[in-house]
């Protein structure tokens, strides 16, 4: 069959099941855009801005196992698009992004809105091709969706120049793939496994450290398994959240520099850690010298070799899926007579449990004035513990992180790698596609949201009835409380002034508006939002405390023992 | 410590600059690359001489699989293995400086490959360590230019980098 390259090119995101586009067209890819309008089976979604589209596919693939597709055309396109694939990468999510550019004979010559697209993201991508002959088209994206979703996951961008769309050949989507540079190992060397178990088996103050690779692998559930056959504590990173469930008794919350006061006592002072698809991010371990100081034994299971022993020194690796290593750790544990020490684990729960009850995560509720962590907890009561939440960067994001208890992988979605600001109505816009019947809310802030505000648009045009929560607390927060805690108060350029009315600015894109001032109405309003509301976008524009602080926290440099755990520590 | 990593990597367009930028990037050292197609043109293969910590290098090859383009790496310099690398030294040779520069290249089995009246080119091929040696047995005033390849190198005997 002989196809344009632009047919081709959409021929093949139905070959690969892709259910939605999201993207903006322009002059280099109007060929890819005709080819779209003459079929039904993908469905594009005209975003606001490049940078949407992007964090909107990545938001797609969040919330789902499947690869998150953006299209964009050359030179404005592609360099708007650059933030959210940046963002999509610092994470690790699977996604496809199809760039137009300019003819083939042109490129070079600085011509009308030519940019070096691939080399431009080269740094930020897993890998990234220019197709300059339309016979490789069918080719490069059989590899484009076979790179972005195996091995370590990340976007993969296809640079298709105007001509090579318009040109015609013979196509056929080839079956299978093989690329002799890139062969990704999954299955854990056994040996390796065998020597964690008994290292695991050893262990008088064990602890599960897991990350977003569990959520990437989709092993929440082996994990579960596995931690409960031991019965050891554990903690999930800000990406890996849900991926065991926070209501469990074992579960000792997030670590790091937000994290709780015993998943970071409980870290810091184990002789035995698991570290599972987890990357001992700076944000995690604090100053690795000072994490170093205490000895422990680190187990460490990633997929990407380059994580293993990148920033602590690692005692025994694996390399491999997360799934298919568990599941093989779970195999030996069952099939051997072992198990834990139960003198030593007894003994080290006590200790846990004196930590956890110092209670850090309680804060001063108030009646006159709305506590961010209260209406985090209501947003959870409300929605039953059970709905997609996506933020944006600040406290806010910290505070849902923080209260919103996730007991399921892929409903937290946010961007932990780069902070992306702006990330969180695009991402919900994503979920809500990706999930029509699961409840999405984006809990974010005055200053984020104003990031792709535009985005109230697209809602509208597709009826997603997502759910905004904005805790505006009037400040950059997040930075107002570093100048707070290490500038000596100086609150340089963190106030926001003339703020828009939100709900009134939801209203004139045709949503619904809702300003909460008090305490006593964040539940009525929220049951609003989500039951008489149901099938509206609602935006709750929260008027929060505006010198609340995110605690505990381990500042900067320090390491995770040195914990600023309340107001009253400084 | 001073290390010589071999790869071989498919021979596209942009797959040089994927390496360097990976060097740039994250801020590793390149002391010289070379790069050039193999017997197989699919393949290029790559020379880069670089200097770091274990852990540094450790990254730097781990850094350097990941690239989807790379098919192989292997750090050459951790068992035997030979260096080699080719200059073109142009000198101006007059008078007795003639027979002094034609004595120093017979010495460093040099060869004399371009002579005009007033300049020979020299052409030498060994270690670094050589090359240096040349350069520094040679009055500088009577360098015009030179030009080095940067390190190529092989192990030695069984040691053999292929796919
Ligand atoms: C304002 C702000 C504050 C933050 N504070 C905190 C904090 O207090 N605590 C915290 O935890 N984070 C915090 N973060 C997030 C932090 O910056 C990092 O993004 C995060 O900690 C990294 O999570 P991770 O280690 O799970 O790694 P990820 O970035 O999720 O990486 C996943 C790892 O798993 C591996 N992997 C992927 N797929 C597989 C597979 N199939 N099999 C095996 N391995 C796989 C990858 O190779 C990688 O090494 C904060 C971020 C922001 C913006
Ligand atoms: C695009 C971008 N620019 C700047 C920052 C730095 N930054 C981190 S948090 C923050 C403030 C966010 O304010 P807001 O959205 O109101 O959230 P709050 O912290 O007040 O909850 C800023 C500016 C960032 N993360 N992303
Ligand atoms: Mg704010």
């Amino acid at each position: 069959m002989v196809l344009s390259g632009a047919e081709i090119v959409i021929r093949c995101l139905q070959e690969e099941k892709v259910e939605y586009v999201f993207g903006y067209p322009g002059g280099a890819v109007l060929f890819l855009y005709d080819a779209l309008f003459q079929q039904d089976k993908v469905r594009h979604v005209l975003v606001r801005h490049e940078q949407a589209a992007v964090h909107a596919a990545d938001g797609f693939a969040r919330s789902t196992e499947k690869v998150g597709v953006a299209m964009v055309t050359s030179g404005p396109g592609a360099t708007n698009a650059v933030t959210g694939i940046a963002t999509a990468y610092c994470d690790s999510i699977p996604m496809v992004i199809i760039s137009g550019q300019v003819p083939v004979a042109a490129i070079g010559q600085d011509a009308f809105q030519e940019v070096d697209t691939v080399g431009i993201t080269r740094p930020c991508v897993k890998h990234n091709f220019l197709v300059k002959d339309v016979r490789d088209i069918a080719a490069t994206m059989k590899k484009a969706f076979h790179l972005a979703r195996t091995g370590r996951p990340g976007p993969v961008l296809v640079d298709i120049p105007k001509d090579v769309s318009m040109q015609r050949c013979e196509y056929e989507y080839p079956k299978e793939i093989s690329m002799r540079s890139y062969n990704p190992v999954t299955k854990g060397h056994s040996g390796q496994i065998k020597k964690a178990v008994q290292l695991l088996l050893e262990a008088k103050r064990p602890m599960i450290y897991t990350g977003g690779g569990v959520v990437l692998s989709n092993a929440a559930e082996p994990l579960t398994k596995l931690t409960r056959l031991l019965g050891y504590p554990i903690t999930n990173t800000l990406m890996g959240l849900g991926g065991y469930p926070s209501s469990d008794r074992q579960f000792l919350g997030m670590p790091g520099m937000h994290g709780t006061f015993e998943a970071n006592m409980a870290m810091h002072y184990s002789d035995v850690l698991l570290a599972v698809g987890a990357r001992f991010d700076d944000r995690v371990i604090g100053n690795p010298a000072h994490f170093a100081e205490e000895p422990r034994k680190i187990i460490h299971v990633d997929i990407d070799p380059s994580s293993i022993s990148k920033r602590v020194r690692v005692d025994t690796p694996i390399v491999g899926d997360v799934k298919e290593v568990l599941e093989e750790m779970i195999r030996q544990l069952e099939s051997g007579e072992a198990r834990p020490n139960p003198e030593a684990l007894a003994a080290w729960w006590k200790q846990i449990e004196q930590w956890r009850d110092r209670k850090c995560m309680v804060y001063k509720n108030s009646d006159e004035i709305i506590k961010p962590q209260f209406v985090i907890q209501k947003l959870w009561e409300v929605t039953g513990g059970d709905a997609i939440i996506t933020s944006d960067v600040g406290q806010h994001q910290m505070w849902a992180a923080q209260y919103y208890g996730f007991d399921k992988p892929r409903r937290w979605l946010n961007s932990g790698g780069l902070g992306t600001m702006g990330v969180g109505m695009p991402y919900a816009m994503g979920a809500k596609l990706a999930n029509p019947d699961v409840p999405v809310a984006c809990v974010t802030g005055e200053a984020s949201i104003q990031m792709n505000i535009q985005e109230l648009s697209t809602c509208k045009q597709f009826r997603l009835p997502i759910k905004i929560c904005n805790l505006n607390n009037r400040y950059l927060g997040m930075v107002r409380q570093w100048q707070e805690l290490f500038h000596g108060g100086r609150y340089s350029e963190s106030y926001m002034d003339s703020l828009p009315d939100f709900a009134r600015l939801a209203e004139a894109y045709g949503h619904v508006g809702i300003r909460v001032d008090r305490p006593a109405d964040v539940e009525g309003a929220l049951r609003e939002a989500f039951t008489t509301h149901r099938n509206e976008l609602v935006f709750l524009d929260f008027q929060i405390d505006q010198t609340e602080n995110v605690y505990p926290m381990v500042q900067g440099g320090k390491g995770l023992t040195e914990m600023i755990l309340s107001a009253e520590d400084l | 410590m001073r290390h010589v990593i071999s790869l071989l990597i498919e021979n596209e367009s942009g797959a040089l600059s994927r390496v360097s930028g990976l060097f740039s990037a994250r801020g590793y050292n390149i002391e010289s690359l070379t790069v050039a197609p193999t017997e197989d043109f699919s393949m290029s293969r790559m020379t880069i001489v670089t200097t770091g910590s274990d852990e540094i290098i450790e990254q730097i090859t781990k850094q350097l699989n990941k690239l989807v383009e790379v098919v192989k790496v292997v750090d050459i310099s951790e068992a035997a293995h030979i260096e080699r690398e080719l200059m073109l030294v142009k000198v101006r040779a007059t008078g007795k400086d003639r027979e002094e520069i034609k004595r120093t290249a017979d010495i460093f089995r040099a060869r004399i490959i371009d002579v005009t009246d007033a300049s020979y080119v020299v052409e030498l091929t060994g270690n670094q360590g050589k090359l240096d040696a040349f350069i520094g047995a040679i009055d500088p005033a009577l360098i015009l230019e030179t030009v080095r390849s940067g390190v190529c190198g092989i192990g030695r005997g069984d040691r053999v980098l292929k796919v």
